[in-house]
Order: C-alpha cells, then sequence, then structure tokens
C-alpha cells in the first residue's frame, strides 16, 4: 500500500504523517501541491499544519491547488482520504466534508493529550476500531471548533457520519455535539481534528492512532 | 541632536569613524555604522569579558562567531544551538515582540544547514498583581505559540519567573535547538571573488529601522509605545518557506555561505559574510525585492524586514537556486557580488551610494572595558506577601502557589510541543525536555535555566549556580552535558553596578564552564535592560544541551505508593536569596558559596543512576526548598510522603526552616526501591533517606517543625495560575 502526503507550503505534520503510515506498515510519497496526478496512490493524508499561512481562512487557499482536484477526482472514485486538522478544515473548505472548523471557545491554541470516542460508523477508517471504543489522541489546534447548521448536523447525526466525539468533559474548543472527527455519506473520507499521526510510538504517546492508519488497508489491498 | 547621537553614537565614535574613513560619511555610510557600532552588534561593552569564557571541547562542531553554536552527537549528526533576547521589542509590542523574537532565533539555527526541532524559552515579567504584567505575558505567550506552532517547530520547555525589577522591561529568551548532517553544515563566511549574493524570502519593507540602535541599545523610557514601529512584524508562514527552500538549496549543495537577516539587517548581515570570508562585498540596493518603491538606500541597508536571507552562490549555480525559491513561492534575487576588495560598496542602479572599508565597519567599534564597583547594600527593593506567623504548613502552601514556582501549564499548553514527533518529555513532564533522535540512535535532552533573584544576591555565585541547576536538570533525565549557549541580560553596563554584576557572572560562568568540563558554543549579550526605575536584576539565561543512550531511561516519572525517598548530594539548604526571603521582603546581598566538583560528582551519580534504570524517578531541590520538590513529586502521582529532614539538619547543622524551605545547589531528591537507592552510595556523594511515600498527605518533619498539607491542597495552590493571568 503506498499512501500520498499531500505538502503544501506551510504544512507541519507531512512527516510526521508519513512515519505515521511507514510504523502502520505502508509506504508514503509526499505529493507536493501542484501534482496534477496521483497514479500508483491507494490512500490520500491531508496532514496538519497551517497551508498558506490560513490567512484569509483556515484551509480557504489551498481548497485550489492542482493537487486537490485529484484528491476529489481520487475520493470521488472511493479512495481512502483522511484529512488531520489542518487536512480536516481543508476537505470541509473543498466541500469534501460536511460543515466548518471555527476558532476554539477561548481563542487561544490549545496542545494536550486527550480521548475520543469512537462513534458507529462503516467507514473504512474505523474498521480497526469498536464503537464506544475509547482512544488516546492529541488535540493541538486553535481553529477547530466543528460547526454545521442545524439541518446538516442533522443529517450527519442520522447518516452515522459522525466518526469520533471528544470525550465527556474533554471538548476542548466547543464544537457541536462534542463531535472531533466527520466522514463523507460514503465514509471514505475522513477528517478530524486531534493527531493520530502523533499516537503511534509509546516513547511519545500513546499508540491508539495506529489503529486509524491500519484502517483502509485491509479494505484496499 | 547631531545626526550620530540621534542613531545613537558618542562623539568620540563618529570622530573615529571619520578618522577611519578619511572623510566624513554619508546618510547611507553613517546609518550602517550606527548599527553595526551599535551594542547590540558589536558587543562593545562585553567582547572583552567574554573572551575568558572556555569554548573548546571534543564534540564541538561550530563554536561562538558562528549564527549558532553546534556538537556532534554520532553518526554524521550535529545538533546545532542558540539563545537569543528580544527583551524590548516585547516590552513595547509583546505579541509581535515575542513572535519575531523566535523567528529570528530560528533563521540563526536554519542558517547553519539544520533543521529546528525544538524552542524553548525563558521568560521573565513582574508580578502578577499588575495589570500590565498580565497584557504582557497574554502578548508574549500568544506570539511564541503564533510563531513556533505556524512554523511546525515544538516548544518543548522554558520557564517563567515573575519579579518586580522586571515590571517594566520584561525579558523574552528564546533557544532553538537544530539538527544537521555534519558535512551538510554551511558557515556564514562569504568565499571565492565573482561569486553572486542571493537574497531570498520576504521582501524588504520600512519595519523595523532601527531596532537594533534605537531599540535594543538604550534603556526603555516613558512613551516608548512611540518606539513600535522599529518593532519588527512576524510572519511564519513565510519562514516557513525560507526553512524548507534552505533545507532543500543545502541537499542540492547549491550553496557556498548562508547567513540569516536580523538585527540590522543587510548591512550586518553581508558585512559580516564579507569579514568572515576576508573579501569585499557589493550590494545594489536597486535590485532588492522591495514592499514600498521608494525606499531610500538607507532604509534598504538597514531595514530588520523578517524571514530573510543571504547566500552566496556560484555563478553557475544561480539559475538552480532561483529555481528552488521560486518553487516554495518566496521571492529572491541577485543583489551583489563577492569582491576582493575588502570594502563594502553599496551601490544603486549601478551608481556608487557609498563604501566602507570592511574591517573598519565590523570589527573597527572601539571595545570599551568596564567600571565595576560593588554595591554598597542591596539595590532592590523587598515585598511582604507572606503573612507574618505563617506556620510551615502555610508557607509551603504559599511557596508552591508562588508565581514563579506554581505550574505554568497555563502557556505550556498553548505551544504545539508534539509536531516532529520526536517529543519524549515536555516542560512539566521532567525537569528537562527531552527528544528522540533515532537518527543517531539516541535522545537529546535540553534545559534552560536562569534564577536573576538569587544573581542579584552574589553574581558570581548565583550565575554558578544557574549552570549547575541546567546540569541538574540534565542528569534527572540521565543526559550528560555536551555545550552551553548562554543569554546575558543585564542593565545598563556603563553604571558601575550593572558592570561588576556583568563582569562577576561572567566570571561565574566561566568556573561554571570550566568546573563542568563544558564549551561555551554561542550566545548573546543583552544590554541596557532597565528603566527610570532602574536595572533589572542581572540574568545570565543558560541553555544547556546532553545526550543520553535511550530514551526509554529518560526517567521523568513521578514517584510511586511504597517508594523510599532520600536526598543525594552535597545540599546545604540556606534561606539567603530564596522564595521563602522573597515572600517575607528579606532579601539582601549575599549567597553561601559553592564547591563545584562534589555538586559535579552528585550530578554524574544521578545521571548514572537514571541512566541504568535503578533510579526512575530524580528531581533535584530548587525555588522553594525540599518542602516544595516533595509536594511537587506529591501532587504529579497524587500520593503523599512521610518524610523526616532531621538528618539533613544533623549533617548541616541547620534551623528547621532552613530544611524545610533553604535554596541551593547540589540537592537531589530520588525515590524507587531502598536497596537500588542505597547501591548508589559509596561514591563519596552524601545519601540521606527521609522516608516513604504514602497516604493523601504531604508529612514532612524537621526538628521541631513539621509541615502537614493535603496532596489535594497542594495541587490546587500549584494550579493555581491560570486564574490570577487571565482576570
Amino acid at each position: 500500500m503506498i499512501w500520498g502526503v499531500l505538502q503544501f507550503p506551510g504544512s507541519c505534520d507531512e512527516r510526521d504523517a508519513q512515519n505515521a503510515c511507514e510504523l502502520a506498515g505502508a509506504d508514503t510519497r509526499l505529493i507536493w501541491q501542484d501534482e496534477t496526478s496521483l497514479d500508483g496512490i491507494d490512500g490520500v493524508i491531508v496532514p496538519g499544519g497551517f497551508s498558506y499561512g490560513d490567512y484569509l481562512r483556515v484551509g480557504a487557499i489551498a481548497q485550489f491547488a492542482p493537487a486537490m482536484a485529484a484528491v476529489k477526482e481520487f475520493a470521488a472514485g472511493g479512495g481512502p482520504v483522511l484529512g488531520i486538522c489542518n487536512g480536516f478544515q481543508v476537505l470541509c473548505e473543498s466541500g469534501l466534508l460536511p460543515g466548518a472548523l471555527l476558532t476554539n471557545e477561548g481563542t487561544r491554541f490549545i496542545c494536550r493529550q486527550g480521548d475520543l470516542v469512537v462513534q458507529e460508523s462503516s467507514s473504512p477508517w474505523l474498521s480497526e476500531m469498536n464503537a464506544g471504543e475509547t482512544i488516546s489522541i492529541p488535540f493541538k489546534h486553535q481553529t477547530g471548533r466543528y460547526f454545521a447548521p442545524p439541518e446538516m448536523l442533522e443529517s450527519i447525526e442520522s447518516n452515522n457520519q459522525v466518526a469520533f466525539r471528544y470525550a465527556e468533559g474533554q471538548n476542548p474548543n466547543g464544537s457541536l455535539n462534542d463531535i472531533a472527527g466527520v466522514t463523507n455519506e460514503a465514509g471514505n473520507v475522513l477528517g478530524l481534528m486531534p493527531h493520530p499521526e502523533h499516537a503511534v510510538d509509546p516513547l511519545t504517546g500513546s499508540i491508539d492512532g495506529l489503529k486509524l492508519f491500519r484502517g483502509p488497508a485491509g479494505v484496499v489491498a | 541632536m547631531a545626526k550620530h547621537r540621534e542613531l545613537g553614537l558618542t562623539d568620540d565614535e563618529f570622530e573615529l569613524i571619520k578618522k577611519k574613513m578619511d572623510r566624513e560619511p554619508n546618510a547611507v555610510e553613517l546609518a550602517m555604522f550606527s548599527l553595526l557600532w551599535s551594542e547590540h552588534c558589536a558587543y562593545k561593552h562585553s567582547k572583552k569579558l567574554l573572551g575568558k569564557l572556555p569554548t573548546e571541547g571534543p564534540r564541538v562542531v561550530m563554536g561562538p562567531g558562528e549564527n549558532a553554536g553546534a556538537v556532534d552527537i554520532g553518526s554524521g549528526y550535529s545538533i546545532a544551538f542558540k539563545v537569543e533576547s528580544h527583551n524590548h521589542p516585547s516590552a513595547v509590542e509583546p505579541f509581535q515582540g515575542a513572535a519575531t523574537g523566535v523567528g529570528g532565533i530560528l533563521r540563526d539555527v536554519i542558517a547553519l544547514g539544520a533543521r529546528p526541532i525544538a524552542i524553548l524559552d525563558s521568560l521573565r515579567f513582574g508580578e502578577l498583581d499588575s495589570e500590565r504584567t498580565r497584557y504582557l505575558v497574554d502578548g508574549v505567550v500568544r506570539g511564541i505559540g503564533h510563531y513556533g506552532n505556524s512554523m511546525g517547530i515544538p516548544t518543548v520547555g522554558g520557564e517563567i519567573y515573575f519579579e518586580p525589577p522586571y515590571e517594566q522591561n520584561c525579558l523574552v529568551n528564546a533557544m532553538c535547538v537544530g539538527i544537521a548532517k555534519t558535512d551538510e553544515m554551511v558557515r556564514a563566511a562569504a568565499a571565492g571573488t565573482g561569486n553572486k549574493v542571493v537574497l531570498f524570502g520576504s521582501k524588504t519593507g520600512r519595519d523595523g529601522i532601527g531596532g537594533a540602535s534605537v531599540l535594543a541599545s538604550a534603556e526603555l523610557e516613558e512613551g516608548d509605545a512611540d518606539k513600535r514601529p522599529t518593532v519588527q512584524i512576524g510572519d511564519p508562514f513565510e519562514e516557513s518557506k525560507v526553512l524548507e527552500c534552505c533545507q532543500e538549496l543545502l541537499a542540492n549543495d547549491l550553496l557556498v555561505s548562508l547567513q540569516d537577516l536580523g538585527a540590522a539587517g543587510l548591512t550586518s548581515s553581508a558585512g559580516e559574510m564579507a569579514s568572515a570570508g576576508g573579501t569585499g562585498i557589493d550590494i545594489d540596493v536597486a535590485l532588492v525585492p522591495l514592499r514600498e518603491a521608494d525606499m531610500e538606500p538607507f532604509e534598504i541597508m538597514v531595514s530588520e524586514s523578517q524571514e530573510r536571507m543571504l547566500a552566496v552562490v556560484d555563478p553557475a549555480k544561480v539559475d538552480a537556486v532561483l529555481a528552488i525559491c521560486s518553487k516554495w513561492q518566496t521571492d529572491s534575487a541577485v543583489i551583489g557580488e563577492v569582491t576582493d576588495t575588502g570594502v563594502f560598496r553599496i551601490l544603486k542602479g549601478g551608481e556608487l551610494e557609498g563604501e566602507i572599508a570592511i574591517d573598519a565597519l565590523v570589527d573597527g567599534c572601539p571595545l570599551y572595558d568596564l567600571d565595576p564597583a560593588e554595591p554598597a547594600e542591596w539595590i532592590y527593593g523587598n515585598q511582604v506577601t507572606l503573612r507574618e506567623g505563617a506556620d510551615p504548613s502555610e508557607i509551603a502552601l504559599s511557596l508552591l502557589g508562588a508565581s514563579s514556582i506554581a505550574s505554568k501549564r497555563w502557556a505550556f499548553d498553548q505551544y504545539d510541543s508534539i509536531v516532529g514527533s520526536r517529543t519524549v518529555h515536555r516542560a512539566g513532564s521532567a525537569d528537562a525536555a527531552v527528544l528522540n533522535i533515532p537518527e543517531s540512535d539516541r535522545a537529546i535532552a535540553i534545559s534552560i535555566d536562569g534564577n536573576g533573584r538569587r544573581v542579584a544576591c552574589a553574581p558570581f555565585q548565583g550565575t554558578i549556580e544557574a549552570a549547575l541547576e541546567c546540569a541538574a536538570n540534565l542528569a534527572c533525565v540521565g543526559a550528560e552535558p555536551l555545550g552551553v549557549t548562554n543569554c546575558l541580560n543585564f542593565g545598563n553596563p556603563e553604571k558601575p553596578t550593572v558592570a561588576w554584576q556583568l563582569s562577576q557572572s561572567v566570571l561565574g560562568l566561566t568556573a561554571a564552564c570550566e568546573g563542568l568540563g563544558l564549551p561555551v558554543v554561542g550566545g548573546n549579550v543583552s544590554l541596557y535592560n532597565e528603566t527610570p526605575s532602574g536595572p533589572i536584576y542581572p540574568t545570565p539565561v543558560i541553555g544547556m544541551v546532553g545526550e543520553l543512550p535511550d530514551p526509554a531511561k529518560a526517567g521523568g516519572e513521578s514517584w510511586r505508593d511504597g517508594d523510599w525517598v532520600a536526598l543525594v548530594g552535597p545540599f546545604n539548604p540556606s534561606l539567603a536569596g530564596s522564595e521563602l526571603e522573597k515572600a517575607r521582603g528579606q532579601l539582601g546581598a549575599g549567597l553561601p558559596d559553592t564547591e563545584i566538583p562534589p555538586v559535579r560528582a552528585a550530578i554524574e551519580l544521578v545521571r548514572d543512576g537514571v541512566r541504568s534504570g535503578s533510579i526512575r524517578t530524580a528531581k533535584d531541590v530548587s525555588d522553594g526548598g525540599i518542602s516544595t520538590v516533595l509536594s511537587e513529586l506529591a501532587l504529579e502521582s497524587g500520593v503523599g510522603c512521610d518524610v523526616s529532614l532531621d538528618p539533613v539538619i544533623a549533617v548541616h547543622d541547620c534551623s528547621d526552616e532552613d530544611a524545610l524551605f533553604g535554596e541551593g545547589p547540589g540537592g537531589f531528591i530520588l525515590a524507587g526501591d531502598r536497596q537500588s537507592i542505597e547501591l548508589l552510595g559509596g561514591k563519596g556523594v552524601q545519601i540521606e533517606m527521609l522516608g516513604r511515600v504514602e497516604g493523601n498527605e504531604v508529612k514532612i518533619k524537621a526538628g521541631e517543625s513539621a509541615v502537614e498539607i493535603l496532596v489535594a491542597e497542594a495541587k490546587a495552590s500549584f494550579e493555581s495560575l491560570p486564574g490570577r493571568i487571565e482576570v
């Protein structure tokens, strides 16, 4: 399995995402923002960071990068796409995922280890986890408050598109319904604010994030 | 006022410039001299002193004079590091001042060809009951986070002290640590007549003009808000592109030399490159990419616009360099050429605008002898904050909540401490930050420290203690120190008291580094940190980098129920200069002397114990004394202790209070099984068993006195800072 990890000017966690994929047993390739083909790529990660400085609005400029056009096509064909933090924001801006991410309640950047509760979902990304399971993964962001208008929120809830919620009392940013991550309707595109790629080594934290990176392998290969 | 005085040059210095040039300098030449002859660039009041510091060692790859120091960590890799101040800009505009302080120190490390992997900060503010302090703290912490987080470089540690003498003149020192392949590192020296000079990164604007001379090299005064235009504005996105661009340029072997643009902008970078290489340099200001079209040549030469780098490039490789800059969407231009003239020529569209001999500009500034005099009495004030008659338990709780001791998690949670996947311990989870370095199959530990109050009490002794504290912090995670960087933050060196503090402190640093066998590989001096209300506490901030073979044995854990607790080392507790003496308003001059060799022996014993895995919990005794360190271990683990300090009182013949709250170097609290601790003995280092870990209370008996506090109470006091900052 070969993962393509997107790289925009201002990306921060792309090497960490590569490292996580490799620890999960896959190969990786960095995809520079102006590439137009994803030939040979089995899955895509849109990593964390501050693409294009996140000036204007988080994720708003990256959605126009040539590589994102290729990602849209890849996702439409059912390919697995994971957006982490800034990647989640980019996928929302691109229309691949529902909703939007707003500035944290409290306005400050937060960085701390926390717990997520896995939700009922048919997404391949969650195939190695059980609904109701709690995983320990770091939160780090300043613009992570999940928002969707009432009708959209109701729809993603009823379609089981909520993949992860912050554990009770741990919502760090004021996200609606404690939502930490959502999928598209088909389930092949997942976005989440917390950082599974920073939960892959007992030395630097937990290893719960590995389950996520192993998820699509069985489905795709 | 005469132009040269407005720019911060004395009449004598101006006469010397005329003599060296054999004529009057024109506007652009005078502006350039005023910056490179400023304290900030020329170190004119400190250079003579700094020459005494030990700088050599078997692991040193780059020492003072380069953009940053570097030490070898094996397998072909080196660790580069440096600490630098951004004090006055942060006092004038805290968010941008702190942000660009981080940006500036990152570029120093980037310029060596290293990739930054960690940031640490050492911050000093006035007391939290001041609204201005709270404004500064909030802005500085947000600014540090903004820059480091956006760059994807983890902020892994640091320290924050709150003391009245920093009220009007806060200190913001930032340290950057980077990793590089040793044979790919670049130096800053220009070389090769005919080679091209390429400027890349941000466009050059009018921001930060006069920062080094007007802001950094003079005392702060009323109405300094007017100086806001001299503070630069940071753009971490641009720097992130510049970093990746530099890494790609170096990986393709396209650069002869590289230098960042910091204080004094193009003048300093180009001048120092030529000076280091023994060459001349031509710069054509008409070729510099500008933000505003109508900038004067002198403005272009002295602009401190951020996120810019200067490279010397073989003409055959220029196109390849510009192409990589273009890939990273950053401006680049050939703006000049290396010459063999020994002269810095400023051209505009080919027309000569100014020319200065490089040696006059870079090395011609007169160096001054200090005129030190020890003050007859304590020159800083005293404030009583502790209730008279408070019993030991009340004192213990009050110290845990003292602003300089209490948990700084409020700040650290605002920094990305994990990006890069190396962070084994960040600040707060251990005494030193620990980063995994799989490239060379080991880990590094980093500590930054400098207790200005103790240095104020006794500059020589206090500075020794700061260096010992860093080494002790490293020992607690099993690391052996490899090198030292420092930032000397002092008041106006032209005043005898400050001159005395500075010279004593440098002597102390020299003694400590010699005593520990450590080289100083780089540093920075920040003088004129004073306001009409007086100088800051003399604050040498020491940064230390060490290595450890196995990050899995990096200690940093709290104790466990049933552990034995021991005090190790030649710790001789005294209230002089302590947190308790501060709270009682009884501070005065003087600290007990320290013999370095026995402290070094204790440091090595603890390090070896942690490395071997026999010691899981080690914490050095620091601010607030033994009572405070025991309480911290208890509140981290949730388990209390029942110990007696009577052995300490017996050995040192000290008072109950000295034993409970006294401070000084050389003490470690270890916890673990009794046998492992006792096995450490027999190497001439004192080990005293104090008691056991148990219960939900911290119970410490000392002679006729006792501290008895609930772990939950200790925790509440220790974590009380957020409510006092965000009021």
